[in-house]
């Protein structure tokens, strides 16, 4: 299924603000399997070229295309996305879990059960979801993107404000989904992270990609000269 | 003080004695209002949730319209009634003036802009709470629709309550299509309105007692749902 929807080409995408180049003139091919993560420092459009890509923002020139096709509805259904601060519904666990379910014919409660299981959310499957800790949060938002069982997922700073433990939690999750063939895109400005979790990165700055590689050579020895400076802790304006 | 110990006292007889009187007003009172309350929210709550969702050239403008509706002076609004009802009115023919249906449309006029534009702006700010995960769920406006008034179900409650501590205490516009006519629209406000003229202050009083007391349940059952919701933040 992952084949159809990807490699993802990504064709001189620009996304403009006001005289604002947020996103500037990006050209990319992201291959399918495999988790790509996209580094660095804050306002380098990590974020945005995501949300172009999940389509929550439109693109002002180029072209995005999943496999050959462009971004559609049910391209859009094949993907998920856990966003950096989780929405959660105004219903329980498990009603958020069950809504977003039914969006994607997966309404199953014993696969709901498994999925909350998973991600160690099952005992509060009737506790008012806003009620849940940061953590949990982003748990839940984890387990209800992967309810849909997409083929890329979406991952923007899903561990940004949690503890070690809370992270391993995600990270673990996210690496048995990787392994399972489900293509991760996923924002991190934390290093450690992206050395844990990459196979291939993209570094941006300032809106533009200033270097995509293997996660072994970009760690290792980065091109870019404002990459080198992130991976050395320098302060990147 | 004594005319409040005697107000208080003689409210308190007549509630005892089950004044037939007193349960007719305040039973039409009622009525009329849970009346027009629920013809309100059927008209309101659609407009409040169309206001939210749609996009549209104009809706600015058709939201501070509604807003602006939300005060619109009672008297002003019976008067329009009145006009329309008239014998010679556009719909003097129906026979409705000074009848409790006259008192329900006024009323209907005077709430529905209430529930639709707060319904709006309640719905309008859960549906930008939602938007990227609905978007991300491709989620259909219909199912949109059905999740908004599902999750924002206590918010709404306390709109509806708002709407019936509105209309049950309404009287300017009542009274003038109404007619206050014995046993056939008196209701609580306008027989205080009467008794008060009439220099019978005690029972005026009694009836103000009643009334205060039931807007105050409403409102307490308001302030109670919402706050219980939060609690176990539904809200």
């Amino acid at each position: 299924m992952s084949d159809h929807i990807t490699p993802i080409h990504l064709n001189d995408i620009s996304v403009i603000r006001g005289d604002r180049k947020l996103i500037d003139h990006v050209s990319c091919t992201i291959e399918g399997g495999g988790i790509t993560t996209i580094m660095g420092p804050n306002g380098a459009g990590k974020s945005l070229l995501i949300r172009c890509l999940h389509g929550l923002t439109d693109i002002d020139s180029g072209t995005i295309k999943f496999g050959t096709s462009p971004l559609n509805d049910e391209i859009r259904r094949r993907q998920s996305m856990v966003f950096q601060t989780p929405t959660m519904m105004r219903r329980s666990v498990f009603a958020n879990l069950f809504f977003a379910a039914t969006r994607h014919q997966t309404a199953d409660n014993t696969h709901i059960h498994d999925i909350l299981d998973q991600v160690g959310l099952d005992h509060l499957a009737d506790q008012s979801a806003r009620l849940l800790s940061g953590g949990e949060k982003q748990r839940l938002a984890l387990a209800r993107a992967l309810i849909t069982r997409p083929d890329i997922l979406f991952l923007d700073e899903s561990t940004s404000n949690l503890d070690p433990a809370s992270t391993k939690i995600i990270e673990d999750i996210i690496i048995n989904v990787g392994r399972s063939g489900t293509k991760i895109i996923a924002v991190t400005h934390d290093i450690g992270q992206a050395k844990r979790l990459a196979d291939d990165v993209i570094f941006l700055n300032n809106g533009a990609v200033c270097e995509h590689s293997l996660s072994s050579a970009f760690f290792k020895k980065p091109v870019s000269l404002p990459a080198q400076a992130y991976l050395a802790g320098e302060l990147v304006i | 003080m004594d005319i409040y110990w005697k107000s208080i006292s003689t409210a308190v007889r007549l509630l005892i004695t089950a004044d037939a009187d007193l349960i007719e007003i305040i039973l039409l009172s009622v009525e009329v209002s849970l009346m027009a309350l629920t013809i309100s929210c059927l008209i309101g709550l659609p407009i409040g949730t169309f206001l939210a969702i749609q996009r549209f050239p104009g809706r600015a403008a058709a939201i501070s319209v509604l807003n602006s509706l939300m005060g619109l002076p009672p008297v002003v609004v019976g008067l329009i009634v009145y006009l329309h009802l008239s014998r010679s009115g556009p719909f003097g023919w129906l026979g409705l003036l000074y009848t409790p249906t006259a008192m329900i449309i006024a009323q209907i006029l005077l709430i529905t802009p209430i529930v639709a534009a707060l319904s709006c702006q309640i719905i309008e700010d859960l549906q930008e709470d939602y938007r990227d995960l609905f978007t991300s769920l491709v989620v259909s406006k219909p199912a949109a629709v059905k999740a908004y008034l599902i999750d924002a179900r206590y918010s709404l409650l306390t709109v509806v309550l708002a709407g019936f501590g509105r209309a049950i205490s309404e009287v300017g516009a009542v009274i003038i299509v109404g007619g206050n006519i014995d046993h056939v629209t008196r209701v609580m406000t306008t027989t205080i309105a009467l008794e008060t003229s009439k220099g019978e202050l005690a029972l005026a009083l009694a009836l103000g007692i009643i009334l205060l007391a039931m807007a105050m349940l409403v409102n307490f059952l308001a302030t109670w749902l919402k706050q219980s919701a939060k609690e176990q933040a539904y809200v």
